[in-house]
């Protein structure tokens, strides 16, 4: 598949401390990548920097083939942004939004009223396009600003923290939009502290601690580096212990090895989160 | 060019938007601090009083529309533009699009612009009523224009520069309420020590009201002042250019 995202020795330093350290990373087009990493770890900064609103402070990024320094005005035409904060402004309805957003992409008059009323169709929200950004639920403004993010037809879409504080139903909803736009061609960089959210969506997770990209690959390449299978024993009633094993076979003599007295044993399958625990030392939510 | 043009009344369009739902109470807003102004030292003050051969009321008019341009035009692109940029990110919507830096920076004066000259017209429309020796030549409304956009080009570089709701409070406490009272909108500056005239002449208020008053009482216009009202706007433009692109590093 043809390399659409090219990070090579990506560093980005505030004083001594460096959000990004020596980031080398490839994302191919078509794939939807999730970014994965506690609060502080660098994901936002790598993503400003992708996006041109943070230069670099050494090392390279090429998107599509552009460099995001030299050639920005190129890359912001290829790209579309979902911040974790919402860049509607407050003053005007979802209409007005999505056509100011038209509008700065220079997209030509009949063009903008079509794809505006195309992409409402597309999440249900025509019904809502004249109403003002703040009278919408969270979901509401998420879907808006999604599909606000996809009028000029991005090659690459940043979706950062996309479903953050949505309740399970409007983060499902969000989910199949992000599956269906993946389908139609959309490259997908996707930062999530739901780890449930990067298992669903993403064909390869990179896991960032203290800006560097410690882990990299398919969930299965990550679970198996780990142990497919994980046994969680509680220790004197208070604290949870995790051992990992290759099969299940493995993991139930081990589970049988254990005294009488170990309470709740649960052998099942490792995820994710397990990853991210023994990676970073962090547990999630606890960031 | 076009395309820059273009760009510009894009980045215009939703401030314009907003200022058509809101305009009632937005220009009514403006307006009164102004009238105050022009009832308390015109009529009040100055009703009797006569300063270089006309009257008071009559001098301080010119006076009172270069203020209400400043703040009008300041106010109008500064606030909505720093609250937009701390308090939403919003702006980030702008910095993520392929448009220029200038445009940008542009665009967001052009609000300013509008504002200030609706509510210096709004003045300028009383005061002809209430002081039928006021000439407004085109000379006038030119300079007019000019002030609004520099003032509005002040907004913008004030708003990209000062990072804090509270640093911009106490920025207007220290540095644009003083400006109002002393940059020749309520007396002339010969009446000042000469260091005190030194240091408001670099102030861009300054050379609006001196401009303004000239063209209007048909004095001899100050083509010196008018040189740094552009250079003032040329100083803040580049400097919002700059702050912008100092903010991606």
């Amino acid at each position: 598949m043809k390399e659409f995202v090219l990070t090579e020795n990506l560093t980005k330093r505030y004083g001594n401390v460096a959000a990004i350290n020596e980031l080398n990373l490839s994302i191919n087009q078509g794939e939807v990548f999730g970014f994965l990493g506690p609060n502080g770890a660098g994901k936002t900064t790598t993503i400003r920097v992708m996006t041109t609103l943070t230069k670099p402070t050494s090392g390279s990024v090429q998107i599509g083939g552009f460099d995001v320094v030299k050639n920005a005005l190129k890359v912001k035409k290829v790209i579309g942004v979902v911040q974790q904060h919402l860049s509607f402004d407050r003053d005007l309805t979802i209409r007005e939004n999505m056509e100011f957003h038209a509008r700065l992409h220079h997209l030509r008059p009949t063009e903008r009223k079509r794809r505006i009323n195309d992409l409402l169709d597309y999440v249900e929200l025509s019904e809502f396009a004249d109403r003002m950004i703040e009278t919408l639920s969270g979901g509401m403004k998420k879907r808006a600003a999604i599909v606000s993010s996809l009028l000029h037809k991005p090659q690459l879409l940043f979706l950062d923290e996309p479903t953050a504080g949505l309740d399970t139903q409007s983060r499902r909803r969000l989910w199949d939009l992000i599956r269906q736009l993946n389908t139609d061609g959309t490259t997908i960089f996707l930062t999530t502290h739901y780890i449930e959210e990067a298992e669903a969506l993403c064909g390869r997770v990179g896991i960032m601690h203290h800006g560097q990209l410690i882990s990299l690959g398919t969930p299965m390449e990550l679970r198996k580096q780990l142990g497919l299978v994980t046994v969680e024993t509680l220790v004197d009633n208070k604290k949870t212990h995790y051992q990992y094993f290759t099969d299940r076979s493995a993991a139930n003599l081990y589970a049988q090895s254990l005294p009488p007295e170990t309470k709740t044993v649960i052998v099942r399958d490792s995820n994710l989160e397990d990853v991210f625990v023994e990676k970073t030392g962090e547990k999630v939510g606890d960031t | 060019m076009f395309d820059d043009l273009n760009d510009i009344y894009s980045v215009f369009w939703a401030d314009l938007r907003n200022l058509k739902r809101h305009w009632q109470p937005t220009v009514a807003g403006s307006l009164v601090l102004p009238l105050l102004y022009l009832a308390a030292f015109g009529y009040g003050l100055g009703r009797n009083t006569t300063i270089y051969g006309v009257s008071y009321l009559t001098f301080v008019i010119p006076g009172i529309v270069a203020l209400t341009a400043f703040s009008t035009s300041y106010e109008g692109s500064s606030f909505k533009l720093q609250v937009d940029r701390i308090f939403y990110q919003s702006f980030d919507e702008l910095l993520l699009s392929p448009i220029s830096l200038g445009s940008i920076v542009a665009g967001k004066s052009l609000i300013g612009l509008i504002r200030g000259l609706i509510s210096a017209i709004s003045i300028i429309l009383v005061g002809v009523i209430i002081s039928p020796m006021l000439m407004i030549s085109p000379l006038f409304i030119f300079v007019l224009i000019v002030s609004c956009f520099v003032f509005a080009l002040f907004g913008v570089f004030v708003a990209l520069v000062i990072d804090s709701h509270q640093r911009m409070s106490t920025f207007n406490n220290l540095v644009i309420v003083p400006m109002t009272f002393l940059c020749g909108t309520f007396f002339a500056l010969n009446q000042m020590p000469d260091a005190a005239k030194a240091a408001l002449y670099t102030l861009p208020l300054t050379h609006s009201s001196e401009c303004l008053r000239a063209s209007a009482l048909g004095q001899p216009f100050p083509w010196l002042s008018l040189m740094a009202l552009l250079g003032f706007g040329l100083i803040f433009f580049v400097g919002s250019v700059v702050a912008l692109k100092k903010a991606s590093v």
